[in-house]
């Protein structure tokens, strides 16, 4: 029977013990991952599962030897192999990639913000590559990991017109706010605003391009409707209608430079743009930005795979300056996030071309750019896998670019430093930003 | 589900736009880690306040049975604004000292709350949650608003863990996806079916039962041993690593167990190795003096190197999982119905240690006994 034949087996399982620490952590805390009570010398495989909501698997492992004390310390040891190698205390979560016979394409991304990433990691004997499913390990533990810190609220908005979630962090408030602008790629994503929330900034996660409003007339939103997210971030009871930054991811970038230059209506504390352009007509409407686009198109390459590449579509920089927003005229600080091996938008050119017309206006003090090699586009918040290339909107294959390595460094450091230059502008702590921050050019050597 | 919305607007309701304040810029709290086991440390930290401010961290938590528990600590910031509890001194409130887990363990009711209240958690499969908030000044700091919280939630079930009705024999809570070493979870005479160690020590990977041996209706000695032999045969335990933990009246029928049950329960035949926990202020129970006199039988039985003893001056009788608070008397209903004060003993910091420091020990016990290592076998 089960319980009579497996006495040595039961033995080695019994042994081995894994510990995972923090067991319920935000999405973007470390964790400890340690295997004890090994024997010195044991060849053993961590491995990571996460089943989405989508009903696809993702898997990561890495290969370790344990040390004379029987002990493996992810954190401090050295992974010989598996999807990532060497010292990498969250590699287990951003190597994570489809399992074996998944569709090509996939993207990591939580929809539903209110319940946790289950990840389940497990020990098995031995340096295995594959067939874990097929196994029982020595040890398993369920590892949470959440958007949302607790007391986090999440409030879906449809006044004014608006289509948007709203995270309000726990307290009494108020709280500094920060509209939130996704890219191109599709329905409202509330993620990075619930994480900001659980930092402490109440964010609304704005829905641009597809909000109700336009799936009900056909008509794409004017800018007024960026503005009516920002007066009602202003008129919120819990939040501080004086404090108020803005954070736009590629397509979202666009706007939320047009609207921190040209707006009168909103007075922003800081802005932070990722991946993303000032190249577009600056008098235009989203639907204008888009058809701006839309009339490069035939700049697009492909990969030998077919995959698109839509990065020259906004080059040459423009030396017209009815194509570029005036960043000039910013009167808060900016903070560009650059990657420069980002094959979907021109973001190292754009962001050289900013710095030199801040210079030449005479406020580039308020420009910080963090720029990284080899990272792509889709900078997110880290410890979340990296993906070169994926279905965009469903309809094609995009490429991001990128190497996964220097990616997920990148989203850990951009992340850090983001939120290093959203609460010292949004709290106006006196500490020397330039000291912390400043122009960075990261190495991955 | 627990509504952490509902609970901010109960708690601050007095929402209305506050600009001029939050023109002073607030500081802010923050715990880490925000979701943890019961069991595990938190760092509390405030920062971004004027230097040399006094401020009062408060720990404000609303019971599964309605009442509001509180903690608090007197602090002053330093010159960049912060105040770290890990590190800093308390000087005065519900506890003093560096104290890192201070906000949990003082917790007493608050002020116009019922004498003899006793805090414990029903609902396993939901987090205790506790309001951390730093305030202005020291005495006297409830007259404001505070300055800034945070929620943090407190677990007794990891994630995995899962809780089973085992009809008529208690709760069995199990952590996939085994085999695992099994516990028989006996609590005291208080009655009823307590849960929160089982949860707690499967969060550290032992399948454990609870059983309420009180009102079975059958023999006691006889229902527990069923019930261990359950646990045995689970196909999720291993079935020649099995433990018991006792409580008070629950020590007795697992002093039975260790004894080899077949026979007529005498100290001296005890065959399994076996950790006595005492507080040497038990005004409960005469612990100390039990365990002495184990001892001495079982040292004249040739056994006793299978004993070890953990005894604790100034501790209580009701030596719990750390971080919980201590009483020194709650109300107890007895058999017949009857409401009781009753004297459990102990000062809080000694007692608070005591839970701490034996907490840690039984785990580690248990690990060395029913988790083997190769190492010894060989």
């Amino acid at each position: 029977t089960h319980k009579m034949g497996e006495t040595v087996d039961t033995l080695e399982r019994c042994c081995v013990s894994l510990s995972v620490n923090p067991s319920r952590g935000l999405m973007d805390e470390k964790f400890i991952i340690l295997v004890q009570k090994a024997l010195p010398g044991f060849q053993l495989t961590i491995h990571a599962s996460y089943h989405c909501e989508d009903g696809n698997s993702w898997e990561a492992f890495a290969h370790y030897t344990a040390d004379a004390g029987g002990t493996v310390n992810v954190s401090q040891d050295t992974s010989l192999g598996g999807t990532y190698s060497g010292v990498e205390a969250m590699g287990l979560l951003w190597s994570l990639r489809p399992v074996p016979g998944s569709k090509p394409g996939l993207r990591l991304r939580k929809k539903n913000v209110q319940t946790p990433m289950e990840v389940t990691i497990s020990v098995y004997q031995g340096h295995q590559t594959e067939g874990f499913v097929d196994q029982v390990p020595l040890a398993s533990v369920l590892v949470e990991r959440w958007y949302m810190a607790p007391g986090v609220c999440r409030i879906p908005i449809t006044e004014e017109g608006l289509t948007a979630t709203l995270f309000v962090p726990a307290g009494n408030g108020p709280f500094p706010g920060l509209l939130d602008l996704w890219g191109g790629g599709g329905p409202l994503v509330e993620y990075r605003a619930a994480l900001l929330a659980s930092h402490g900034i109440a964010s609304l996660a704005l829905n641009y391009l597809t909000p109700k409003t336009t799936m009900e007339t056909g008509k794409m939103v004017d800018n007024q409707y960026f503005e009516k997210a920002y007066k009602f971030l202003q008129q919120h009871p819990q939040i501080c209608d004086s404090r108020i930054a803005m954070l736009g991811l590629s397509l979202g970038s666009a706007f939320t430079l047009k609207m921190a230059v040209y707006s009168q209506v909103m007075k922003l504390r800081c802005v932070v743009c990722i991946g993303g352009s000032h190249v577009q007509p600056v008098d235009g409407s989203v639907e204008q930005v888009l058809g701006y686009m839309e009339k490069n198109s035939e700049k697009t390459r492909f990969t030998e795979n077919n995959e698109m590449i839509w990065r020259d579509l906004l080059l040459p920089i423009p030396t017209d300056p009815s194509f570029k927003v005036d960043v000039g005229r910013l009167k808060c600080p900016l903070m560009l996030v650059v990657s420069e091996d980002d094959q979907n938008w021109p973001a190292p050119e754009s962001a050289k071309d900013m710095k030199e017309m801040m210079e030449r206006a005479g406020n580039s003090h308020l420009l910080t750019v963090l720029s990284y090699p080899n990272a792509g586009h889709l900078i997110e918040p880290p410890y979340t896998p990296h993906v070169r290339i994926s279905m965009f909107r469903t309809v094609v294959m995009a490429l991001w670019g990128g190497q996964m390595v220097e990616h997920s460094r990148a989203q850990e450091d951009a992340w850090k430093k983001i939120l290093i230059f959203l609460r010292e502008n949004l709290y106006d702590i006196k500490r020397n930003v330039r000291a912390e921050i400043k122009n960075t050019y990261f190495s991955s050597r | 589900m627990w509504s952490k919305c509902r609970w901010s607007t109960v708690m601050f309701s007095f929402l209305h736009r506050r600009s001029s304040v939050m023109s002073q810029t607030p500081p802010i709290v923050s715990v880490l880690p925000t979701r943890g086991l019961v069991d595990e440390k938190f760092k509390v930290l405030v920062e971004n306040l004027p230097p040399g401010r006094p401020v009062t961290v408060r720990s404000l938590h609303h019971s599964d049975n309605g009442h509001y528990w509180e903690a608090f600590g007197f602090y002053t910031s330093d010159h960049r604004g912060t105040v770290n509890v890990s590190k800093d001194q308390s000087v005065g409130g519900t506890y003093t000292g560096k104290e890192p887990m201070g906000l949990l363990w003082s917790m007493c009711p608050v002020p116009g709350s019922h004498k003899g209240l006793r805090l414990r958690k029903l609902n396993m499969c939901s987090p205790m949650l506790v309001n951390i908030s730093v305030h202005s000044g020291h005495e006297g700091f409830r007259d404001g608003a505070p300055l800034a919280s945070v929620l943090v939630e407190r677990w007794y079930m990891a994630p995995g863990v899962k809780r089973i009705d085992v009809q008529e024999k208690g709760l069995l809570y199990l952590f996939s996806p085994g085999p695992f070493p099994g516990i028989l979870d006996l609590w005291g005479g208080g009655g009823g079916l307590v849960e929160y160690r089982s949860a707690l020590l499967a969060s550290h990977g032992f399948a454990t039962m609870s059983l309420d041996y009180l009102s079975c209706g059958q023999p006691v000695f006889t229902y527990v041993e069923t019930a261990f032999n359950f646990i045995k045969d689970h196909p999720q335990v291993i079935a020649d690593r099995v433990g018991v933990v006792g409580l008070c009246l629950g020590s007795l029928p697992a002093l039975y167990l260790a004894a080899d049950s077949t026979v007529v329960k005498v100290v001296k035949q005890i065959t399994s190795p076996l950790l006595l926990v005492s507080g040497c202020d038990d005004q409960n129970w005469p612990s100390f003096e039990t365990a002495e006199d184990i001892n001495q039988t079982m040292r004249a039985a040739g056994n006793d190197h299978l004993l070890s003893r953990l005894d604790y001056p100034d501790s209580g009788h009701l030596i719990e999982p750390p971080f919980s608070p201590h009483f020194r008397a709650s109300t107890f209903v007895t058999t017949n119905k009857r409401k009781a004060m009753i004297l459990w003993g102990g000062k809080t910091k000694p007692h608070s240690d005591a839970q701490e420091d034996s907490w840690r020990k039984i785990l580690s016990f248990l690990q060395q006994h029913l988790c083997c290592s190769l190492n010894a076998k060989l």
